[in-house]
């Protein structure tokens, strides 16, 4: 069982840049072929100052640093057992290539379901930019197996 | 693509169907979305894990059902997008997302729409379940 005393556990803050490549690159996996998502002059012509970045991405931002997982090991569980649970994503502003993100995240909740079958690690991360602007939130519920 | 704002309540507004997941699918994704982990993309990882295979990140899909959203809505006008992933997306799943009007509101003064969103495979068993909020413009 995972130690609920790690409940409010803040993590220290990391940042990222948002790289045009990587908006490119992410665009191609994920079929997107809205011209605003990887050419800048279309991005402009749409009234963005560069490339945005699509909904999900704050969620990879966030793990783009040394080791994205570090939560699984102060939390002693198994990379190979978690699953995504939920995702909830809040917009306040946007974001786009060329800002830098810095991601403040804690534990919100720890809980298990089925006599302990499955556990629950709830995590809440703010996003705020170079300006300090208060971006988005996010919330990630990530499930744990056993056996 | 239906208007958000003249939308029949119920109605479905928008859907999108993206080619069959492949493992080159998720070994992409695996780069550009930096979710490293390797049960996506490597087979003997999976297998110790307790899995038949790799399978695919549920972030992916919901990157789809983000591009369904930003298909019907300027993305400035999205202020919340939600997901639960209720089962494991296998490879060769063929994804439909689904997005329906479930009411117009209003809140913080503009006029809202939620819509409630759903990703499929081609057996129809449901990936995703989840809600977005979008402003409309006046």
């Amino acid at each position: 069982m995972i130690d609920k005393k790690f409940i409010g556990h803040e993590f220290a803050p990391v940042t990222a840049e948002v790289e045009k490549g990587r908006l490119r690159f992410f665009a191609k996996a994920t079929g997107n072929n809205d011209p605003i998502y990887s050419d800048e002059e279309a991005a402009r012509k749409a009234g963005y100052p560069s490339l945005p970045i699509p909904p999900t991405f704050l969620f990879c931002l966030e793990m783009d640093r040394d080791n994205p997982f570090d939560f699984l090991d102060l939390l002693k569980v198994d990379l190979g057992k978690i699953l995504h649970g939920e995702q909830m994503f809040t917009y306040h502003a946007p974001v786009c290539a060329g800002d830098r993100i810095t991601f403040t995240s804690r534990i919100a909740d720890i809980y298990d379901k089925k006599g302990g079958a499955l556990e629950f690690i709830v995590m809440d991360t703010q996003a705020r930019n170079q300006d300090g602007v208060h971006v988005a939130d996010m919330r990630r519920s990530i499930v744990v197996r056993h056996g | 693509m239906t208007d958000i704002r003249n939308a029949e309540k119920g109605s479905i507004v928008g859907s999108l169907t993206v080619a069959p997941i492949t493992r080159h699918t998720l070994a992409l994704y695996c780069g550009a979305s930096g979710d490293l982990n390797p049960i996506h993309v490597d087979i003997d990882f999976a297998k110790a894990s307790g899995m038949t295979d790799v399978f695919a990140h549920g972030m992916l899909s919901m990157a789809y059902l983000g591009r369904l959203l930003t298909d019907l809505a300027p993305q400035t006008t999205l202020r919340s997008f939600t997901t639960r992933f209720t089962s494991i997306t296998q490879l060769g799943a063929e994804i439909t997302c689904t997005a329906k009007l479930a009411e117009r509101f209003s809140e913080d003064g503009e006029d809202r729409a939620r819509l409630e969103l759903t990703a499929v495979d081609q057996n129809n068993d449901v990936k995703l379940l989840g809600e977005a909020v979008v402003a409309l413009p006046n």
